[in-house]
């Protein structure tokens, strides 16, 4: 009987919330990914989160949750909306991806629904043409869509996402009409697009990018950031090509928990996650998978959501 | 050649118990209701990351063959199928299984799921980049036509009148519509937020299928207490063996349906079995038997979704693009130890590479075999009494439905579907044509809204869907088969009218 006391003390204060924060955490941790099995932000997450249960790190497993669906809106309302806010429910965030989408309305969460961790990676988009396309530079295609408004179509994975960002800012930077192609399926369909020749062009991630231009089937003609890829040393960005692109179509991925989480879970979160990210296996695999990877802590990742925000909302204003 | 050199890796002894493993894994994952191939193979993800790249690989390739093979079995016993491919399986195999023939089911689905996946594999190894092309082949206007073509399909599929499967058709289509739309960036029918992410087609599957079942059973469940849900008698495997090598049309037509479409990125596995189904009926010299458990149904189905599994990994082992989703997921066990799909793969890693296509072949092998010695096991798993048996697969579908996304909404999408789908059946309808309007849809309206946005800045939609070797041969099959179900019914009618003169 005493045993049973005891128990149901310990699990009452597990409850409880404020006493755990001593020895937070205290049982493995569940992380939601609000997109599929197997695609980029799934992959990454499951190799930068491997080292969590390391006695230097958090000394509890991580174990990945998918929630797809609808561009990564069913995951991160139900995140917003329904996740426990103890330190025991993580979440992965796409920047702009998230923030797009609350802009645009119709989810039930905004930047403010959240409290950023820290950041693992960053993954800029990138403007690809097929292996044998006659466009050379970002200039032979600002100059074919000058000619032939409205006409030049390239592909992007649907709407609202990174891709569309670059997509709209290459359009205004450079003053002409494109045809942008959302496709269904993400990125993959959007570089099956651009290598079968559906369509003249495309943007796409630089790390599935980099794997099609080095299986020789597509080339990489900028990257849409604001200095050049240590993955590809050769290519230009947007702005040395003359066009004003920044680092808004930039998808960072990285951690956050529920607004509400206790500010000692956050704090321990904070200090010990990017550490984690930093750890060597970690960066050893990302770089092998052709992830490039961007460590920033909170108050960093909480600037960059906060200038994003910023920026979409006056891109995406005219839409 | 260079695969044969490559043999010996397999057999090694970790390789091989790591192919066992993971074929009998798959058996089993692959029956359970809600895991499918591609669930299964993510499950096995994080284990590989403490392998070899080479074991990895094995692991997740002998799951994947296994899997598919496996949905089989609850498709047959249970009318679940484990997954879309699995569809067309249910509509004789369960009908064989009411009739006493389970045994037999069993048997011929896994032998022609054997035949169908070796050829497939061996399509793999030998004719990879005349494949690749081919894969390439199908831009928007291709595949909406084969989605059009899909659904012509849809009239005569396990139904009594063409009416009620086309109204059937129509529901799953107006079903496919629901959540935001990723190209128009659209929210459609949106009602409750578990609707969001559109109708999981997974948990929708289950919710069609099972649930009508167990409520079939819970209601005349009281009256034949303690009775027998079915029947299994005995059945040799060398009579199935016979029965197999007796039926080659079905066969070759499953085999051969089954590798073209597995090869098209983002439409083959889901509807390879109903095609290949579909084809064979109306090239069957006994057309009426089929939806009557007859055996040529299940072995086409079977055939042609494990020929799918090689063809369905070109797009991913040549062009770095995966297909399916299934193929994404094995994209990441190959990132993840640093190996590129693509020419880097065949080029530097050929150990790798072929070991891998290596372990699909004798996987199937194995598959076979154990999935022989589960068809002589089912006769036990058959004999539970009726109420038990709703229980235990009432459980199995919210289990299932949950599984797919660890979400409650899809559990409360399947339990809507199904008591739907319940009192439809009572008026005639069934559940594959409507499965197949939610397959469909999708493809269809996706397809055509991007070949639209693709023609209007270029040639113009007639142009761009009307014109094109490969678009007017597609839609000369789409006339062929529609004429030829025009044809049928007409023929039948008249055929039932004179019996009905004649009496």
């Amino acid at each position: 009987m005493k045993k049973l006391i005891a128990g149901a003390a310990i699990a009452l204060m597990g409850l409880a919330g404020a006493a755990m924060s001593e020895e937070y955490p205290e049982r493995p941790i569940m992380m939601m990914v609000s997109y599929g099995a197997g695609g980029a932000t799934d992959f990454q997450a499951r190799i930068v989160t491997m080292t969590a249960g390391n006695e230097d790190a958090l000394g509890m497993p991580i174990a990945i949750i998918n929630k797809p669906g609808a561009g990564g809106r069913v995951g991160w309302n139900w995140f917003a909306t329904q996740a426990d806010a103890d330190g025991y429910t993580l979440a992965a965030y796409n920047v702009p991806h998230f923030i797009a989408q609350s802009i645009k309305g119709g989810v039930q969460y905004s930047a403010e629904s959240f409290e950023p961790i820290a950041n693992w990676g960053a993954d800029p988009a990138v403007f690809v043409v097929g292996a044998d396309s006659p466009f050379n530079s970002m200039a032979d295609v600002v100059a074919y869509a000058q000619g032939n408004p409205g006409k030049l179509t390239f592909s992007g994975a649907g709407l609202f996402v990174g891709h569309h960002i670059a997509a709209l800012q290459i359009e205004k930077a450079a003053g002409v009409k494109m045809a942008y192609i959302p496709t269904k399926g993400g990125g993959a369909a959007a570089m099956k697009a651009v290598i079968a020749g559906e369509v003249m062009g495309g943007i796409n991630n630089l790390s599935d990018a980099y794997r099609a231009q080095e299986a020789g089937n597509v080339r990489i003609l900028g990257v849409a950031d604001l200095q050049r890829s240590d993955f590809l040393p050769d290519v230009p960005t947007m702005q040395e090509q003359g066009l004003e692109v920044d680092n808004s179509s930039v998808n960072f991925r990285g951690v956050m928990v529920p607004k509400g989480t206790p500010q000692e879970v956050i704090d321990k979160l904070a200090a010990t996650v990017p550490a984690m990210f930093a750890n060597d296996r970690v960066s050893k695999k990302m770089a092998a998978g052709g992830s490039p990877m961007h460590i920033m802590t909170r108050d960093e990742v909480k600037e960059m959501w906060a200038a994003r925000e910023q920026t979409l909302k006056e891109l995406l204003a005219g839409l | 050649m260079d695969f044969i050199f490559y043999f010996g890796e397999v057999f090694s002894p970790l390789s091989f118990l790591l192919l066992l493993g993971g074929t009998i894994g798959g058996l089993i994952l692959g029956a359970t209701p809600g895991l499918s191939p591609t669930m299964a193979v993510a499950l096995l993800i994080p284990f590989t990351f403490h392998l070899e790249a080479v074991q990895g690989l094995i692991l997740l390739g002998a799951a994947y063959t296994s899997t598919v093979a496996g949905g089989a079995v609850s498709a047959i016993l249970l009318k679940i199928p484990g997954a879309p491919a699995n569809i067309a399986t249910t509509l004789d195999g369960h009908k064989m299984a009411k009739q006493g023939q389970g045994a037999k089911a069993l048997q011929l689905s896994f032998l022609a799921s054997a035949v169908g996946g070796i050829f497939g594999v061996l399509l793999l190894i030998f004719l990879t980049p005349l494949l690749a092309q081919w894969a390439l082949a199908f831009g928007p206007s291709h595949l909406f036509w084969l989605a059009i073509l899909g659904v012509t399909v849809i009239g005569s599929l396990d139904s009594a009148s063409v009416v009620k499967g086309l109204l059937s058709g129509c529901i799953g289509l107006w079903l496919a519509t629901i959540g935001f739309d990723d190209i128009m960036g659209a929210q459609r029918f949106i009602f409750h937020p578990s609707l969001g992410g559109g109708i999981n087609i997974i948990a929708a599957l289950i919710g069609l299928f099972a649930i009508p079942q167990v409520l079939t059973m819970f209601a005349k469940g009281r009256r034949a207490d303690g009775a027998e849900v079915i029947e299994v008698q005995k059945h040799s495997v060398l009579d199935a063996t016979r029965e197999l090598l007796r039926r080659p049309r079905a066969l070759g037509i499953g085999t051969i349906t089954g590798s073209i479409i597995g090869l098209i990125p983002g439409v083959g596995g889901q509807i390879a079995g109903l095609v290949a189904y579909d084809q064979t009926k109306k090239f069957s010299s006994e057309k009426e038997k089929f939806g009557h458990g007859h055996s040529e149904g299940v072995i086409a189905a079977e055939s042609a979704n494990n020929a799918m599994v090689g063809p369905s990994l070109v797009p991913l082992l040549t062009l770095s693009i995966p297909g399916s989703p299934t193929a994404a997921v094995l994209l990441g066990g190959l990132l993840i130890h640093g190996i590129f799909p693509g020419s880097d793969l065949f080029d530097n890693h050929p150990d790798v590479a072929w070991t891998f296509i290596n372990s699909m072949l004798v996987g199937q092998v194995l598959m076979c075999l154990f999935g022989l010695y589960v068809a002589g096991l089912a006769a036990r798993v058959a004999q539970v009494p009726q109420s038990v048996m709703a229980a235990i697969v009432l459980a199995l579908s919210v289990f299932g439905a949950y599984s797919v996304q660890s979400s409650m909404g899809d559990v409360y999408v399947m339990a809507c579907l199904g008591i739907g789908m319940y009192f439809l059946e009572r008026f005639g309808f069934s559940a594959a044509p409507l499965v197949l309007g939610l397959i469909l849809g999708p493809i269809a309206e996706s397809n055509f809204i991007q070949g639209g946005m693709i023609a209007d800045a270029t040639v113009g939609k007639s142009a761009y869907f009307l014109t094109g070797g490969l678009n007017i041969f597609l839609i000369a099959v789409v006339v062929a088969s529609i004429a030829y179900s025009a044809w049928m019914e007409l023929r039948s009618r008249r055929y039932t009218t004179k019996e009905e003169a004649q009496a």
